[in-house]
């Protein structure tokens, strides 16, 4: 510190000027907050979730919670582990598990096809763009009636729903995704002479990426919401449809251990898409990191 | 040059511009009449103020200035490659694929190797773009330009970005490296000693057309303290209208 410090040649302020910009620096907290969200929390997306458990756990065992209104977590454990044994939730979670996958598969297939095609041709925008935006101010719910008209009560009907749900954020982020690469790596791609097949598959999708990453995880969860609308509606089958024959019957336990499996399925989901996003995207480092 | 029968010419130019006019709006054109020849294996930098048209010029070798308008010959090799002032790299691919993008056959990656090797980025292949340092990252830019063994390089600011202390360094890199390549270089700048270290002929445009050239004859390596370098930054400088005694004093302080 006092190596720093320089004689004043000549005048009398210059030491006291000196001193106050020392202590000034000094006394600047060694921690100093830094602007960014900070180093990351390992396993941090699980903190939330774990707090909201504890509250339901710590609640119920109080007495605070009324287990007629919510039932307690260890009964509602022991209830799905009942119709486990029984041999009643297996089924139920497999068809509800392929419906999720199928609709959230022709989903994410339509919905690129349809970014793809928008997003690189002025015509195919012109097309494909105004009728997904329509879409896109339809809930699902209110499109309900009319699938059931056109597609009767079976799967197909379930899956189409599922899929137009999805088909929507993938659309919207890999359009803009595309639409928002840099104009300099099109020039690049010029000077170096890339034909069609190589800036489409080596610049224009890569750096899409991100975009098609982020309506995946809008996506996901959209495929859950709209797999609980399709099963409370003129379903044999699915969790849905046991937490609304549970409904019936008054079995709040049941209808938690729905609601609970819903919440895990769409966890474990997103954390798959997250991570696979992390791998692939290797090459961007975020304020997510 | 060789005229044939018939009234043919044969070009042995790596360049060759005549009559070029280029304007962005009708009032004011921004290259106007503007000729210039660049033989095979010459390194030309052309100089100017801001505005001058330089990187139209540039843009117009390039063939890319399909949103200007104008007439005018420009005749140039059939490999041409440019270096920006942005390394331009692709940050999703590492390095090494940044350097053979676009390439075929069998050994475009051993290629791409040798080419970063020259570049002194030997080790680096696979890294990403984001990892290296600005310097760095230009000499990937100049990599990927010279695996495709280019007659012509067209470089546009290329140091512009980078520090005082990487960019001498960088100068050195591109004299070797065209020493050993021998390209037809265009070198846009607006750094009047970069011009005359690296060039062999600078040229000055202004109000759309070449108003000055000089050429560079200094053998050795060229020094800016030697006098005669000085000579010819001073000349230059006046023909970009700094003559004036205060801007050349200041240049030379610095």
């Amino acid at each position: 510190m006092t190596a720093v410090e320089t004689k004043p040649a000549r005048g009398a302020p210059p030491p006291l000027k000196h001193d106050e910009a020392a202590s000034g620096r000094a006394s600047r907290p060694r921690g100093k907050r830094r602007l960014g969200p900070g180093k990351s929390i390992p396993l941090g997306y699980l903190i939330g979730p774990l707090l909201l458990l504890g509250v339901w756990i710590w609640g119920s065992a109080q007495g605070w919670i009324d287990p007629r209104i919510l039932t307690a977590p260890w009964t509602v454990v022991e209830t799905a582990w009942d119709l486990w044994e029984s041999g009643r939730l297996g089924p139920d979670l497999l068809v509800s598990a392929r419906r999720f996958a199928l609709g959230l598969t022709f989903g994410v297939l339509a919905g690129l096809v349809l970014a793809i095609v928008s997003g690189l041709s002025r015509w195919g925008e012109a097309v494909v763009d105004g009728p997904v935006q329509i879409k896109r101010s339809i809930p699902n719910l209110a499109l309900l009636p009319l699938l059931l008209l056109w597609f009767g009560i079976d799967e197909r009907m379930k899956i189409i729903t599922i899929a137009l749900g999805v088909l929507i954020p993938i659309y919207i982020h890999t359009h803009n995704g595309l639409r928002s690469i840099d104009g300099r790596y099109a020039e690049l791609a010029e000077t170096l002479r890339l034909n069609h097949a190589a800036f489409l598959g080596r610049v224009v999708l890569p750096g899409a990426l991100p975009g098609f990453f982020l309506g995946m995880r809008f996506a996901v969860t959209s495929s859950w919401l709209s797999l609980v609308v399709v099963e409370q509606v003129n379903a044999t089958s699915g969790i849905g449809y046991m937490m609304l024959l549970a409904g019936t019957y008054g079995q709040t336990d049941i209808i938690i251990v729905g609601l609970v499996l819903y919440a895990l399925l769409g966890l474990v989901s997103d954390t798959v898409v997250r991570i696979v996003q992390r791998r692939v995207l290797s090459w961007r480092r975020t304020l997510e990191d | 040059m060789a005229t044939h029968a018939g009234g043919l010419t044969a070009t042995t130019a790596a360049v060759r511009i005549s009559g070029l006019h280029r304007s962005f709006t009708d009032d004011r054109p921004v290259l106007s009449g503007l000729d210039l020849t660049i033989e095979p294996g010459e390194f030309v930098a052309l100089l100017g103020r801001s505005g001058s048209g330089k990187s139209t010029l540039l843009r117009a070798l390039a063939g890319l200035d399909q949103d200007a308008s104008g007439t005018g010959d420009i005749e140039v090799p059939e490999q041409v490659s440019v270096v920006f002032q942005d390394s331009r790299l692709l940050p999703w691919q590492r390095v090494l694929r940044n350097v053979v993008i676009g390439l075929n056959g069998p050994n475009a990656k051993a290629r791409g190797r040798e080419a970063l090797a020259e570049v002194g980025l030997a080790g680096r292949e696979r890294a990403w773009p984001r990892e290296l340092s600005g310097g760095e990252q230009q000499r990937v830019a100049l990599a990927r330009s010279l695996v495709r063994e280019p007659q012509l390089l067209l470089a546009d600011e290329p140091f512009g970005a980078l520090d005082a202390l990487t960019r001498i360094k960088m100068h050195g890199l591109l004299r070797a490296l065209y020493e050993r390549h021998k390209p037809a270089v265009l070198l846009v700048t607006h750094d009047v000693d970069e011009a005359i270290v690296l060039a062999d002929r600078v040229l000055v445009l202004d109000s759309g057309h070449v108003r000055t050239e000089r050429r560079v004859d200094l053998d050795g390596p060229r020094d800016p303290s030697d006098p005669r370098f000085a000579e010819v930054r001073t000349e230059l400088l006046a023909a970009l209208g700094l003559a004036g005694g205060a801007e050349i004093k200041k240049e030379e302080e610095a």
